[in-house]
C-alpha cells in the first residue's frame, strides 16, 4: 500500500474561487475517504489523540471509515465532538493532532481533519440523528456566548438533563464561527447545521441578550438559573495606534468581516450593510483574521498586499489558509512595520508609510522580534486598510462584574476546570485564554461542562 | 422575545414615535442609553435611542427620522407588528449631576433623544432650559412635552414660522449674553454639534455631546464607531455615546458618518422603487 502521500482534496480553482465566496475545500468521496484513511497504522498507543483538545479516538473513526461504517465513525466523533463539521474544517491539525501523527514521521501525517470533516458531511448529508438525553435534572444553566465553547458547554449539560439557555448578543448564533470565518472556509449551512444539533438536544438559544447589560449575572440566579458559563470571547480589535488610523478606508479586522460575513456586505444592495474596498488593499498582521480579510477582500475585486512585521516563520495563520492566499495572488510584505497612514483631502487612507525591519533577539513569546531600521522608510499605495493584529476579550461583563477576577490583559482568571472567583460562574474559551483556536475553546469549554455538571449534582 | 409595536404616532412629517413592549430592556435602561434593531432578515443594524421608558408598563419609546433606508422600514412597521431584532440598553448612560443651570439644545426630531435625560436632569434638581431647532414650526416635536417638564422652552425655526428665525445655536449664543449657564447638553446634527462644542469652550462651560457615529455591532467588537476625543480614539458605542463637546474632532466623525453615502443612496432609491 503506498503510504506516502495523503489523498489529494479536489479544490475549486484559485480563477474560480476569488469570483465567489463558495467553499474552497470540496471534501473527500466516500473512496477518497476510505482509500485515505487505510493509510493510518491503528498505532496502540494512539499519539495522535494527545494532540487533540478534545481527545476524539482518532484512530476507532478512522478505522470505521476504512470499514465503510461511516455511521459508526461518526458516532465515535461525537462522543468527544460536538462540531466536527466545523473543527474538521478549520482545526490548525498541522500543530495539533496531525502534528503527533506517527506517519508523519518519515510521510505525510494521516489527513485526520479531512476525514473527520468527511465523517461530518456524511452525517448532515443523511439528517443528523438527535442523540440519548439524560432524565431532566431540574437544574437551570446560562450559557453566556454562542462561539464554540458556550456551544460545547451547552451540549455537554443538555445531555445530561440539564436545562440550558445560551444568551447571544448577536442577532445571530456561532460567535466567530458566524461573523469572523468566512464561508468560503465555513459554509453557513455547516454552521446552521451544528447549531440545529446542539437546539435539538434542547438547549435554547436567545439572540440579541447582551449579558452585563440587558441581564447583570445576579440577575441570572434570582431567575432560577443555578450555575451560569462565560464564554464571551475575544472580540474586541485591537488598533495600532499611530496617525491617521482613522481615516476612511481603515477598518478593523473585525469590522471588515462582520460586514462582510455576518451582515453579508458582499451580496449588498442585496443586503442593506454596505461595505467599501478599494482597488489597493493593505492588511495588517498575518493571523487567520488577516488571511480572512486579505481573501474576502481579493473576492471583492481588490489587489491586497499583506504586510507583516515578522518574517515568513513566524506568521500565526493556519498553513493552509496561507497557501490559499498565495494561490489567490495575494501579496505578502514581510519584515515591514506601519508607521503612519497618509490621506488625501477628502480623509480617505491612500498610503502606509512603512518601515524595513531586521529580526532581532527572540522576545516573551519565542520570536524573534522585529527591529526597524532607521531611514527605511517608504510608502506602500493603499485606498483600503484592513487592521488584523489581534483581538482583546471582551469587557463588558467584566466591567459590570469586578468580584469576577481578570488578568491585566483582562483575560478572565479560571482554575484548569474553569472555575472563576465567583460562585456558580464558570468561563472558558478566548475569554480565558486571549484568542486561541475553535478546538481549544472547546476542549475549555467540555471541562467547564464537566465542572458544572458536577457542581449542580453536588448542589 | 417578541419586541411588540404597541404604538405609532407621527409626529412631523417624516418623524414617527414608536412605544415597544421591551420589558427587560425597560427595566434597564437608563437616560442618554440606545438600542441596535434590525427590521428584516437581510437588513442592517442601526442605533436608536430611546426617548423614553415605563418599567412598569414594560415599553421603550423612540423617535424615528426617516432618512433612508432601515430607517424608512422601521418607520414604516405598524401597531402590532414586532422588531425583528432589538438589542439593549447600549451605550454608557448620561451622567447626571446637579449641575445648577442646564441648556439642552437640539433640533427637530432629536428632541426625543433628549426626552429622559432632560426628566432626569429636572429631578436632579437642575434648572433646565430646552432649545429647539427646526425647519419650520411643522418640524417641532415634543414640545408640549418638554414645556411640562423643563423651565424654559425656547424654539428656533429656519423661516421664523415659530420663535425665533434662525438656528439653534444662535438662540444658545443669544441665551448665553443674558444667562450664566453650567452646563450643556448637545443632540442633534453633527454640524450644531460642532458650533455648540466652540460655544462652550469659549465661554467655558461644561458641555457634552451625543455622537451619531455609524454602528455596527453597538458592543464595541468593530470598532466602525471609533470617534477622536482629546486626541485619543473611542468608541462611541461603549465609551459613549456622550463625549466631551469640547473635546470631539467633529470633522473626523462628520467625515466617517459620510463615507458610505453612495452605498446609502443606491440602497434606498433600490427600495423606493420596489414600494
Ligand atoms: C477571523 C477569524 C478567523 C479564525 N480562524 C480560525 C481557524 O481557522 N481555526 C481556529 O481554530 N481558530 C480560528 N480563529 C479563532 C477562533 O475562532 C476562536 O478562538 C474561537 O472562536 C473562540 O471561541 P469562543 O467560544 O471562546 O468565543 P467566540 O467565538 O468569540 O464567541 C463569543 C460569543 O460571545 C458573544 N458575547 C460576547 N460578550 C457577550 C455578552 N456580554 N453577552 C452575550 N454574548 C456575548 C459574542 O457575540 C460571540 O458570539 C479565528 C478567529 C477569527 C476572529
Ligand atoms: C447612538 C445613536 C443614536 C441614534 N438615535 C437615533 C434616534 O433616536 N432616532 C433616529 O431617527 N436616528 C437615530 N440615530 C441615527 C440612526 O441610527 C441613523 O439615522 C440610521 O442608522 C440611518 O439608517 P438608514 O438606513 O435609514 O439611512 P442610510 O441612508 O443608511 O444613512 C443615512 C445616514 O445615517 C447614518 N447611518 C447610516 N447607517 C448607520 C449606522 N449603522 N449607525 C449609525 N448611523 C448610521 C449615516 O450618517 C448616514 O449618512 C442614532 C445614531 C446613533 C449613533
Ligand atoms: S478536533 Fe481538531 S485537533 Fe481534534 S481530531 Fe479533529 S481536527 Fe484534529
Ligand atoms: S498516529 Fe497517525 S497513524 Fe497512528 S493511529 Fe493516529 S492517525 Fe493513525
Ligand atoms: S459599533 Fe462596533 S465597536 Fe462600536
Amino acid at each position: 500500500m503506498k503510504r506516502e502521500k495523503r489523498v489529494p482534496m479536489r479544490e475549486l480553482a484559485p480563477e474560480e474561487r476569488v469570483k465567489s465566496f463558495a467553499e474552497v475545500a470540496l471534501g473527500y468521496s466516500e473512496e477518497e475517504a476510505v482509500q485515505e484513511a487505510k493509510r493510518c497504522l491503528q498505532c496502540k498507543d494512539k499519539p495522535c489523540v494527545s494532540g487533540c483538545p478534545v481527545g476524539i479516538d482518532i484512530p476507532s473513526f478512522v478505522r470505521a471509515i476504512r470499514d465503510g461504517d461511516f455511521d459508526k465513525a461518526i458516532a465515535i466523533i461525537r462522543e468527544s465532538n460536538y462540531l466536527p463539521g466545523i473543527t474538521g474544517r478549520v482545526c490548525p491539525q498541522e500543530k495539533q493532532c496531525e502534528a503527533r501523527c506517527t506517519l508523519g514521521k518519515r510521510f505525510e501525517p494521516l489527513a485526520i481533519g479531512r476525514l473527520e470533516r468527511f465523517a461530518a458531511d456524511y452525517e448532515r448529508s443523511r439528517g443528523m440523528r438527535k442523540p440519548a438525553i439524560a432524565e431532566p435534572t431540574g437544574k437551570r444553566v446560562a450559557v453566556v456566548g454562542s462561539g464554540p465553547a458556550g456551544l460545547t458547554v451547552a451540549a455537554y449539560l443538555a445531555e445530561r438533563g440539564h436545562s440550558v439557555t445560551i444568551f447571544e448578543a448577536l442577532h445571530s448564533p456561532g460567535g466567530v464561527l458566524a461573523y469572523g470565518i468566512p464561508e468560503f472556509r465555513l459554509p453557513r449551512e455547516v454552521l446552521d447545521a451544528e447549531v440545529e444539533y446542539v437546539k435539538s438536544l434542547g438547549v435554547e438559544i436567545e439572540t440579541n441578550v447582551l449579558v452585563g447589560a440587558t441581564y447583570d449575572i445576579d440577575e441570572l440566579f434570582e431567575l432560577g438559573y443555578d450555575a451560569v458559563f462565560l464564554g464571551t470571547g475575544a472580540g474586541l480589535p485591537r488598533f495600532l495606534g499611530i496617525p491617521g488610523e482613522n481615516l476612511n478606508g481603515i477598518y478593523s479586522g473585525n469590522e471588515f468581516l462582520f460586514r462582510v460575513n455576518l451582515m453579508k456586505a458582499y451580496l449588498f444592495p442585496e443586503y442593506d450593510t454596505p461595505i467599501k474596498v478599494g482597488e489597493k488593499v493593505a492588511v495588517i498582521g498575518a493571523g487567520n483574521v488577516a488571511m480572512d480579510a486579505a481573501r474576502c477582500a481579493r473576492r471583492l475585486g481588490a489587489e491586497v498586499t499583506i504586510i507583516y512585521r515578522r518574517s515568513e516563520e513566524e506568521m500565526p495563520a493556519r498553513r493552509e489558509e496561507v497557501e490559499h492566499a498565495r494561490e489567490e495572488g495575494i501579496k505578502f510584505m514581510f519584515l515591514t512595520l506601519p508607521v503612519a497612514f497618509v490621506g488625501d483631502e477628502r480623509g480617505e487612507v491612500r498610503r502606509v508609510r512603512c518601515l524595513r525591519c531586521e529580526l532581532g533577539e527572540p522576545d516573551a513569546s519565542g520570536r524573534r522580534s522585529p527591529v526597524p531600521v532607521e531611514g527605511s522608510e517608504f510608502e506602500v499605495e493603499a485606498d483600503t486598510v484592513i487592521i488584523a493584529i489581534g483581538q482583546s476579550p471582551n469587557p463588558i461583563i467584566a466591567m459590570k462584574h469586578p468580584e469576577i477576577e481578570t488578568t491585566k490583559r483582562g483575560t478572565i482568571v479560571v482554575d484548569e476546570w474553569g472555575r472563576t472567583s465567583k460562585q456558580g460562574v464558570f468561563a472558558g474559551g478566548d475569554i480565558t485564554t486571549g484568542q486561541a483556536t475553535v478546538i481549544a475553546a472547546m476542549g475549555a469549554g467540555k471541562r467547564a461542562a464537566q465542572a458544572i455538571h458536577e457542581y449542580l449534582m453536588g448542589k | 422575545m417578541r419586541h411588540e409595536i404597541v404604538h405609532k404616532a407621527e409626529l412631523a412629517p417624516g418623524y414617527k414615535l414608536f412605544v415597544i413592549r421591551s420589558p427587560q430592556i425597560a427595566k434597564k435602561i437608563q437616560p442618554g442609553q440606545f438600542v441596535i434593531v434590525r427590521v428584516h432578515e437581510k437588513g442592517e443594524r442601526i442605533p436608536m435611542t430611546i426617548s423614553d421608558f415605563d418599567r412598569e408598563a414594560g415599553t421603550l419609546t423612540m423617535v424615528v427620522h426617516e432618512v433612508g433606508k432601515t430607517s424608512k422600514m422601521l418607520a414604516s412597521l405598524k401597531e402590532g407588528d414586532a422588531i425583528l431584532d432589538l438589542l439593549g440598553p447600549l451605550g454608557k448612560p448620561s451622567e447626571i449631576r446637579r449641575y445648577g443651570n442646564v441648556v439642552a439644545i437640539c433640533r427637530q426630531g432629536t428632541a426625543g433623544a433628549l426626552y429622559s435625560i432632560v426628566r432626569a436632569l429636572k429631578q436632579a434638581g437642575n434648572r433646565v432650559t430646552v432649545i429647539m431647532g427646526a425647519k419650520s414650526k411643522d418640524y417641532i416635536i415634543f414640545e408640549e412635552r418638554m414645556r411640562r417638564l423643563c423651565d424654559e422652552v425656547i424654539i428656533a425655526t429656519d423661516d421664523g414660522s415659530a420663535g425665533m428665525r434662525g438656528y439653534a445655536v444662535a438662540a444658545l449664543r443669544e441665551y448665553l449674553k443674558h444667562n450664566h449657564v453650567d452646563y450643556i447638553l448637545a443632540i442633534g446634527p453633527t454640524k450644531m454639534m460642532k458650533t455648540v462644542g466652540k460655544i462652550a469652550k469659549k465661554h467655558g462651560i461644561k458641555a457634552t455631546a451625543s455622537l451619531g457615529a455609524i454602528m455596527l455591532d453597538g458592543t464595541g467588537m468593530c470598532g466602525a464607531c471609533r470617534v477622536t476625543v482629546a486626541g485619543s480614539t473611542k468608541f462611541a458605542c461603549v465609551d459613549g455615546p456622550e463625549f466631551d463637546a469640547t473635546e470631539v474632532d467633529f470633522d473626523e466623525l462628520q467625515r466617517r458618518q459620510e463615507f458610505f453615502k453612495e452605498e446609502e443612496r443606491l440602497a434606498f432609491e433600490l427600495y423606493e422603487e420596489g414600494t
